[in-house]
């Protein structure tokens, strides 16, 4: 079936979708989204009910392979160490984060002129400033201004209480001499515009039932679709089709009874992150395009960066915040940026963890072999239980080409659409930016008096942040859009998600993607009489 | 409740003597084993996605016991046990999972590790402030962020 035509296409819900979607709405266009999930239903979210714990490791895992709701598209992530996490619905993975927020720094987009790596950005951190505020805002940011080693944020709320876990992190780190300071997050510790507050249920992760976590279907859509703007669920998209002139004419998607539909579209808006957004491309071939759209670079799928998490942590005698408190309190940029001293180049942030709750202690615990059967199950649990402490380092995974997202010649999801595959190793710079980041967490725990001291190298399921596989750029040789979003092949087609991303921090990247699309929008509007030229 | 049929009599014979394995009741501590019938009867109800996981476990046990578990002297169950633990892989994880998760979810237990028998939502919980004071080396610290020249 052929719809009418509308103005602008944007094809998914989530943190870049919903925010370019906001922002457009004021230019009174027909704006029509399309998602392949639907709305959330906070009353069926896991810390309504007694077995919240278990939720996450079944229907509510981070995992699409092994939650596999009928929203989700596999993912064959085999050749790779770190696996792939998303959440596919209205607020797309917002739904299911830390909410931890911090900014990209201004050195990140210049990683070329100041460490002779990789690429410098076509954009600056300052030329997203306004975009930064506009989204803290939106989203609701709580936090505490004034951080020495972080760009500087307003948040609108005040930091989350340090509780229990904080105070023991950060006497450590005033002993060791090391920064540490209270995470900007996008947890509402008041109430805030229509939210309420935090009220410490503790499972923040897979989403938040009184709907203090910031998440995309509670703050840019409700406001996204009052201005005008449409949202349809339920329709997953197979690809993007061109016309005579090169130009994308609308998307085939199927819609929530499974069947073929065209929408055309004067201009179409990829908000898919770094895996869908390359796995739509490539399934978007064409005589025109026979390699996938918007890929005359050959750039489409690669440079894929995950931030490798290098996870270590312990067990102090003080009781911690356990599940009691949403799981990010602090972070340190310590470590952010490059000394070539250490023996790699770029850096990392610290996020600590408060702690976790019992079932996941256990599991845990007893995978680690630090938990026994038996008869001493019992006090070595009620060591453990409620007294852990984490850090983890994000470590800032650099582009490489080889990394990849490609299409599954055989995994297909529900629709018969090809699946991504993903082949990435982790680079010697990575590797040893993780054991140092492991040497440096292991002397903060100890300092904090932890024992019982365990890794994770990398967080195996820790595939969070989806960046690169579209970067922007000046170069259509070198990239895939340009310095405003805009393809360099196909002259009505943006992305805005985390595909874009030149390099990849060594921070959450949320913030910055939603930054970014908001800073997208605004070119766009600017450009609307010309915005083809 | 309803009860799981997707498990043998054999297997859930051999699911019970694992548990206990896992975890035996504790006089000292006052609470129940993973073989307490409230407890297995939560795992077989529940046991929903990870049933094919968890036969799979259960026939590996039971390929390595020869026999019913229950059946295998103490030091044979302890040896089988180990070689479970260690050759099972994903599915003996499972396993293991599925009794840890339905373990520390039962009254009785939570009870004795000081824990509320509720949800989280919508009680919640009581975050103290901290000592904010800690923050202030922090504050008097210089810090300039690296910018390109």
């Amino acid at each position: 079936m052929k719809h009418d035509p509308v103005d602008v296409l944007i094809i998914g819900a989530g943190a870049s979708g919903a925010a370019v979607a906001w922002s457009l709405a004021e230019t009174r266009m027909h704006i029509l989204c399309l998602d392949q999930g639907g709305w959330m239903k906070p009353s069926e979210y896991p810390s309504t009910g007694r077995d919240w714990e278990a939720k996450f490791y079944g229907d509510w895992s981070t995992s699409p392979n092994i939650r596999g709701r009928p929203e989700d598209y596999p993912i064959n992530d085999d050749n790779s160490p770190i696996k792939v996490v998303n959440f596919n619905g209205v607020g797309g993975s917002t739904v299911m984060y830390t909410a931890h927020w911090p900014r990209l720094h201004p050195s990140d987009f210049k990683a070329k002129t100041l460490d002779g790596i990789a690429d410098d950005w076509p954009i600056e951190y300052d030329t997203l400033v306004p975009f930064f505020e506009e989204n803290d805002r939106m989203m609701g940011v709580s936090g505490l201004s004034g951080d020495p080693l972080s760009p500087l944020t307003h948040p609108p709320m005040p930091p989350q209480p340090l509780g229990l876990s904080g105070p023991l992190i950060g006497k450590a780190m005033n002993k060791l001499g090391w920064h540490w300071w209270p995470s900007d997050t996008t947890v509402a510790t008041m109430d805030y515009e229509g939210r309420a507050r935090c009220i410490n249920l503790g499972h923040c992760t897979p989403a938040c039932a009184q709907g203090a976590k910031a998440s995309t279907d509670i703050t840019y859509w409700p406001q996204a679709i009052r201005a005008g703007v449409e949202l349809k669920t339920h329709c997953r998209v197979r690809e993007i089709l061109t016309n005579e002139h090169g130009m994308a004419s609308g998307v085939v998607y199927y819609d929530k009874d499974g069947v073929e539909q065209f929408q055309p579209a004067e201009v179409v808006i990829i908000a898919c992150n770094g895996v869908g957004t390359p796995r739509l491309l490539l399934n978007s071939v064409s005589g025109r395009f026979p390699n996938g759209l918007a890929n005359s670079s050959g750039l489409v799928g690669k440079n894929l960066m995950f931030h490798p998490y290098a996870q270590i942590y312990g067990f102090v005698k003080e009781p911690t915040d356990s599940n009691r408190a949403p799981p990010t309190c602090l972070w340190s940029k310590e470590f952010y940026d490059t000394d070539l001293s250490r023996g790699f180049v770029r850096g990392y942030g610290i996020q600590f963890g408060r702690g976790a709750g019992p079932v996941f202690e256990a599991v845990a615990s007893e995978q680690k072999g630090i938990l026994p059967w038996g008869a001493d199950h019992h006090r070595v649990f009620r060591k453990l239980n409620g007294h852990r402490l984490a850090v983890s380092a994000i470590c800032e995974d650099l582009p490489e080409e080889h990394n990849r997202v490609t299409l599954d010649p055989v995994l297909k999801d529900s629709h018969g659409i090809p699946a991504p595959k993903i082949d990435y190793t982790i680079s010697e710079n990575s590797r040893k930016m993780m054991e140092h980041g492991l040497a440096r967490g292991r002397e903060i725990l100890e300092t904090a008096g932890a024992t019982d001291i365990c890794i994770n190298n990398p967080i195996p399921w820790g595939g969070w942040h989806l960046l690169g596989t579209a970067r922007m750029g000046t170069d259509p040789a070198r990239s895939v859009v340009n310095e405003w979003g805009r393809s360099h092949d196909v002259k009505n087609l943006f992305i805005v998600d985390g595909s874009v991303f030149v390099t990849s921090g060594g921070v959450n990247p949320t913030s910055t993607i939603q930054a970014i699309a908001l800073y997208v929008a605004d070119q766009m509007k600017q450009r609307l009489a010309n915005l083809f030229d | 409740m309803s009860v799981s049929t997707e498990l043998t009599a054999a297997q859930r014979d051999d699911l019970r003597t694992v548990a206990a394995m896992i975890i035996p009741a504790s006089d000292e501590y006052k609470v129940p084993g993973a073989d307490d019938p409230a407890v297995q009867s939560d795992m077989l109800a529940t046991l929903g996605r990870d049933t094919a996981q968890v036969a799979q476990a259960l026939d590996h046990l039971a390929r390595l016991a020869g026999k019913p578990l229950a059946e295998l002297d103490a030091a044979r169950r302890d040896e089988v046990a180990r070689e479970f633990r260690a050759t099972g892989g994903v599915a003996a994880a499972t396993l293991v999972r599925v009794v840890l998760q339905c373990y520390y979810r039962d009254d009785r237990v939570l009870r004795s590790l000081g824990l509320e028998l509720r949800a989280p939502f919508p009680k919640g919980h009581v975050l103290p402030e901290g000592d904010w004071s800690l923050l202030d080396p922090v504050k008097a610290r210089s810090g300039n962020l690296r910018r390109a020249p």
